[in-house]
């Protein structure tokens, strides 16, 4: 009898904790999406989503994220430009070329560098980076676009590269022994056959790539100048969505506008992040198949 | 040697410059870090508190408040987390629910730091009244850590042969204690390489801690749980942004241990993967 209770008790709470997990998210939306309905009461959407301003201490405060919303996109598209063709380079090389202790050593370098905080990589890009782009290129200031994509490609490389490697193993090997057979070479067969073999997973790496750099917050906030206004170009100073919720939640009154406003980016990137994931999971589950 | 040879011979070359140029920049930024950082990373720097606004004086506050972060995220989720996925490996049944929760996890594995920083501020800081405190901090770090820790757990439960569990049933166990004495042992290196990983991870994050517990200078270690710590990424990130005139070896120095503290955890957790690996019978 004491077994069967117990049993059951240990049961509920098994159960418990997955639907806790539920709970979780549930409310992470939720909390999101009722501080920012209370914005919408006070503020119209339309000049939210559309207004071409962030002004939130000015006299009245403007609220437009446009601003933000191209400063993540600039440097979302910067930082995925870089390391894609990097990224899956290497995947390539690891997964197909490289001799068994090489992939070993590769591979931890890989972990390596997932384990860097991303604040030490925002460091380098303020001690290193930034000054260094700007003598090269003779920039007006280092703090921009350009320094943050590329510390960004370099953050999510282990993303991409892990990823993408996982699926071109994944590749069957008959696959690669029939190329073999009818006479292609090592190249011919990785790229006209493993790579489109694998093209779903690559995808799923790419899109949790774009979703690694769009949600980092840190890096962005430490090197790309903190400059509300909507970017010329990536090499201006400029402000992600990520940064200005990390920016300015510390200067806001609980309560006010520009707190409701804050939560609305929150929701904005919420939604942008659950969207690539989504992508990315249905990619991954093709890829599987 | 026919074209297609020297394609490929190419090719591969393009992917070996490809990989150096991203294995180059990893290894020195770790050089860099240690090469600046090393020389100020003394004993008196470790065991004492900042003085003098940051400028001088060691960082001990904030490597005890990284360490009691870690510890208090990994009381919270390590359970929650490790429960979650014998539910999905064991308990479930292909239903609605189980689906709900899978997705839950992927879910919560691609949200951004930031907005596990934004939903701890509002649920734990204000609406449950532990105002920025490490209770806060540790609860947001422990939700952010939860999808790897099951993940984890669910291939290292996944990866104990089904026979294992057969043979318990059918000597009269129940599910409970088959999962007890017959899974769980065994799945227990690849949940504490999963767990190891994932702190490793909480321990090095900023945005999540920026409105929850850090405390920008408070040099005096913390009381109760109720109270705001200084923690190392945080520090780092003040005393780069924050503090003009900051001695620059101090800020190299700070990144040193925060690497360092990370990297032993990362070893510990190839260690224990190693050592379980050897004892391991089937």
């Amino acid at each position: 009898m004491f077994r069967r209770i117990n049993e059951k008790i240990i049961e509920s709470c098994i159960k418990l904790s997955g639907l806790l997990v539920i709970i979780f998210v549930f409310l992470i939306f939720l909390f999101l999406l009722k501080d920012s309905i209370s914005l919408f009461g006070q503020y119209p959407i339309g000049q939210f989503l559309f207004g071409r301003n962030w002004l939130p201490i000015s006299e009245p405060p403007k609220f437009g994220i446009v601003p933000l919303l191209l400063g993540s996109i600039y440097v979302t598209i910067g930082a995925i430009v870089i390391c894609v063709p990097f990224g899956v380079a290497a995947a390539m090389f690891i997964a197909e070329v490289a001799p068994g202790y090489l992939k070993h050593v590769l591979k931890s370098l890989i972990e390596i560098l997932a384990s860097i905080p991303s604040v030490v990589l925002g460091f380098i890009g303020i001690v290193w980076l930034g000054p260094f782009l700007r003598n090269t290129f003779g920039l007006k200031t280092g703090m921009c676009g350009l320094t943050g994509s590329l510390l960004l490609a370099f953050m999510a490389l282990p993303t991409i590269i892990s990823i993408c490697e996982d699926a071109l193993v994944g590749v069957p090997r008959t696959y690669k022994e029939a190329a073999f057979g009818l006479g292609a070479t090592h190249w011919q067969t990785l790229w006209r056959i493993i790579l489109p073999a694998a093209s779903s997973g690559i995808i799923a790496a790419v899109m949790l790539g774009i979703g690694r750099v769009i949600g980092e917050t840190m890096v962005v906030m430490m090197v790309t100048g903190n400059a509300p206004v909507i970017p010329k170009s990536i090499l201006e100073p400029l402000r992600t969505l990520t940064a200005t919720i990390a920016g300015e939640m510390g200067e806001t009154v609980g309560g006010s506008e520009h707190y409701f406003a804050l939560f609305a980016v929150g929701v904005v990137l919420f939604i942008i992040t659950f969207m690539i994931n989504l992508v990315a999971d249905v990619c991954m589950r093709r890829a599987k198949k | 040697m026919n074209a297609a040879r020297i394609r490929q011979k190419i090719a591969f070359l393009v992917l070996a410059i490809a990989t150096l140029l991203i294995v180059i920049p990893i290894l020195l930024t770790i050089f860099y870090i240690v090469k600046n950082g090393i020389s100020a990373v003394t004993w008196t720097f470790i065991t004492q508190s900042p003085r003098n606004g940051m400028k001088e004086g060691g960082i001990f506050p904030a490597i005890v408040g990284t360490i009691v972060l870690v510890i208090g995220t990994m009381l919270f989720s390590l359970p929650v987390g490790v429960l979650s996925a014998i539910y999905l490996v064991e308990y479930a049944k292909d239903n609605f629910f189980t689906r709900l929760v899978k997705l839950s996890v992927v879910n919560l594995s691609g949200i951004p730091s930031i907005i596990y920083g934004l939903f701890g501020f509002t649920l734990f800081v204000l609406l449950m009244k532990l105002g920025t405190s490490i209770l806060a901090g540790s609860l947001t770090l422990a939700i952010m850590s939860l999808p790897v820790i099951i993940t984890a757990t669910k291939e290292a439960l996944e990866s104990v042969p089904f026979s294992f569990r057969e043979i318990s049933f059918s000597l009269g166990a129940t599910k409970w204690q088959t999962i007890r004495y017959c899974v769980l042992p065994y799945a227990i290196p690849g949940i504490l390489t999963g767990t190891v990983l994932s702190l490793s991870r909480a321990a090095g994050e900023t945005a999540p801690i920026l409105f929850t517990v850090a405390a920008f200078y408070l040099p005096r270690l913390p009381r109760s749980v109720f109270d705001q710590v200084m923690a190392l990424p945080y520090h780092l990130y003040t005393i780069s942004t924050q503090v003009p005139n900051m001695p620059m070896e101090l800020s190299f120095a700070t990144g040193f241990v925060l690497i360092a503290l990370v990297f032993i955890m990362n070893l510990v957790s190839i260690i224990l993967r190693a050592h379980y690996r050897k004892k391991k019978l089937w």
